[in-house]
């Protein structure tokens, strides 16, 4: 029996919204219950204390002090490394064996699961190179996982550059180097920087790379060598070892609310760059 | 100087270039330098196909946690897979421009939460639902696979909805011109048309659920033995370094890295067959 065209319009459409509303509300769904039951644990002193007796009580200032180091020394690795294997993939070959092969790579490299950089990153920084279980060995190990994500935003926001931004450039007897220093970069900076913040987010939410490189300690880090535990590697040991529920909602809010936030500042640069578009 | 200055810049670029993709060499140095002796020294066999894993007695078998990785990940795109393709057809042809709005920037959202917390959520709220109206333990294959169907949607709709949007304009009006209805045209002109996209977002889904440590840590059960239904908790691959690699040393720990390896290796070949589909698009 074939059924009419309109009759599996119908159900094909209603199916497909409901797949899609099915998404929404469970997204929905997790946000609402970590928040409500995490945002009344969140206060001044919760924010702003070290923990005491294994994160018990106390707050969980070290830990929050620990994902920004972390974070940052990876962003600050990443970075230039990204930008510019971006740079000499947009601007400097055409597609050739080469080329291929550094896009190859990046794609592997993303990829790649973070606990597996989680052993590289105890097997090469942490032993071999003897920079011990610290900030430093983290931010490292987050440095090459974060890597791909940012070759891939900036050369779409390089390529995204009009042609015509170059020829001028040209034209007016610029080198290849003035040409993306003056011209190309101003105009793909948004773009670039919306896949940093975005990598940022990658940073603030990883939890198996960190704790096999930073260590789990939580004394406040005193230094770049220092070991440390994260935010995310804090509200897994105290929901999975059942040390403190309230402080696991607490810690798991916070987490939201800095991925929430640093999404939006992601997209406000998408829009800047959208609206210098047009 | 002009000249020096643009002949730097064009090295340093290059050299930046070859160092990023020297990471990917690096890793595998270092992740195959600490597993490879440990699997000629026990014996490639008696590794992947050993079906215990009791380093405190010697056995190194995993053969149990890749059944789990195995059946973990089907479950994860049994469940996530569909969902995913109807998001993104909804994404790119049905719904309206104010939904869609809402709809990027939340399946965005959907990609940075942290995996602990995707666990931690499954712990407090679909592994009691599981113990209540299925029985057992509740941690085990069917809340892993559920949280890891959840974890993937964003993966794999963000590729299929932009292998979707690239088809050429012509191809739908075309379809539509000819008097199909909208859903005709999706089912048997616009899908088709974007298969090799569609494949290689469902291989990289696959590829998360693969991959993903911490949220199934929480909730997979983690016995290292082989299981008999769906409900039975399970150790995959992942978890089984993120359990043990704290406190593993000696042959131990080499075995994690050797462990490490297979996963490497699972990673590799579903990421280059991936690669080959995207290749393979015509648009």
């Amino acid at each position: 029996m074939r059924m009419k065209p309109q009759t599996s319009e119908k159900i094909a459409k209603t199916l497909i919204w409901t797949a899609a509303l099915s998404v929404l509300v469970v997204l929905v769904a997790i946000l609402v219950y970590i928040l409500l039951k995490g945002l009344p644990h969140i206060s001044w002193s919760f924010l702003t204390e070290i923990p005491r007796s294994m994160g018990r009580e106390g707050g969980i200032a070290s830990t929050i002090v620990g994902t920004l180091l972390v974070s940052f020394v990876a962003i600050i690795i990443a970075v230039p490394f990204g930008i510019g294997t971006a740079f000499y993939l947009a601007e400097y070959t055409r597609e050739t064996m080469v080329t291929r092969f550094i896009r190859f790579s990046a794609e592997s490299l993303a990829a790649i699961p973070s606990i597996v950089y989680g052993l590289f990153g105890l097997s090469f920084f942490v032993i071999s190179l003897h920079i011990g279980l610290s900030i430093l060995a983290g931010g490292l190990t987050l440095a090459f996982m974060i890597l791909p994500t940012i070759i891939r935003t900036s050369e779409e926001a390089i390529l995204a550059v009009p042609q015509s931004y170059r020829e001028t450039s040209f034209s007016l007897g610029g080198t290849k180097w003035q040409t993306i220093r003056k011209s190309v970069l101003p105009s793909a900076i948004q773009g670039i920087a919306n896949g940093i913040i975005l990598s940022l987010g990658r940073c603030v939410a990883e939890t198996a790379a960190v704790f096999l490189t930073a260590g789990m300690t939580l004394h406040m880090a005193t230094s770049i060598l220092a070991p440390t535990r994260t935010m995310a590697v804090h509200f897994y040991l105290l929901a999975m070892e059942g040390i403190s529920m309230d402080n696991a909602y607490g810690t798991a809010a916070l987490l939201i609310i800095l991925v929430f936030i640093i999404n939006v500042g992601a997209n406000a640069f998408v829009n800047k760059a959208m609206a210098k578009g047009k | 100087m002009r000249k020096f200055k643009e002949n730097l810049s064009g090295r340093i670029f290059f050299i930046l270039a070859l160092s990023s993709i020297s990471a990917l060499a690096l890793i595998t140095v270092f992740i195959f330098i600490k597993g490879v002796p440990f699997i000629a020294e026990v014996g490639l066999f008696n590794f992947l196909f050993g079906s215990s894993w009791a380093p405190d007695h010697g056995e190194y078998g995993i053969l149990p946690m890749i059944a789990g990785t195995f059946i973990v990940t089907f479950g994860a795109a049994l469940i996530g897979i569909p969902i995913a393709l109807c998001c993104a057809v909804f994404l790119a042809e049905i719904a309206p421009a104010w939904l869609r709005n809402l709809f990027r920037p939340a399946i965005q959202l959907l990609a940075g939460i942290p995996s602990v917390v995707y666990g931690f959520w499954g712990l407090v709220f679909i592994v009691p639902f599981i113990m209540n109206h299925f029985g057992g333990p509740g941690v085990g294959i069917l809340a892993a696979s559920i949280i890891l169907g959840i974890m993937i949607l964003p993966t794999v709709i963000s590729i299929s909805e932009v292998s979707i949007l690239a088809l050429p304009r012509q191809y739908k009006e075309g379809a539509l011109a000819l008097g199909l209805t909208h859903w005709q045209t999706i089912r048997s002109v616009i899908l088709p048309s974007a298969k090799s996209g569609i494949v290689a977002a469902v291989i990289l889904g696959i590829g998360r659920a693969v991959g993903e440590t911490m949220a199934v840590i929480m909730i997979v059960g983690n016995a290292p033995a082989m299981p008999r239904s769906i409900l039975d908790p399970v150790r995959t691959l992942t978890t089984n370094i993120g359990l043990e690699m704290n406190y593993a040393s000696g042959l131990h720990e080499k075995a994690l890295f050797a462990t490490g390896i297979v996963l490497f290796i699972i990673i590799m070949i579903l990421n280059a067959s991936a690669q080959y589909f995207t290749r393979k698009r015509s648009f």
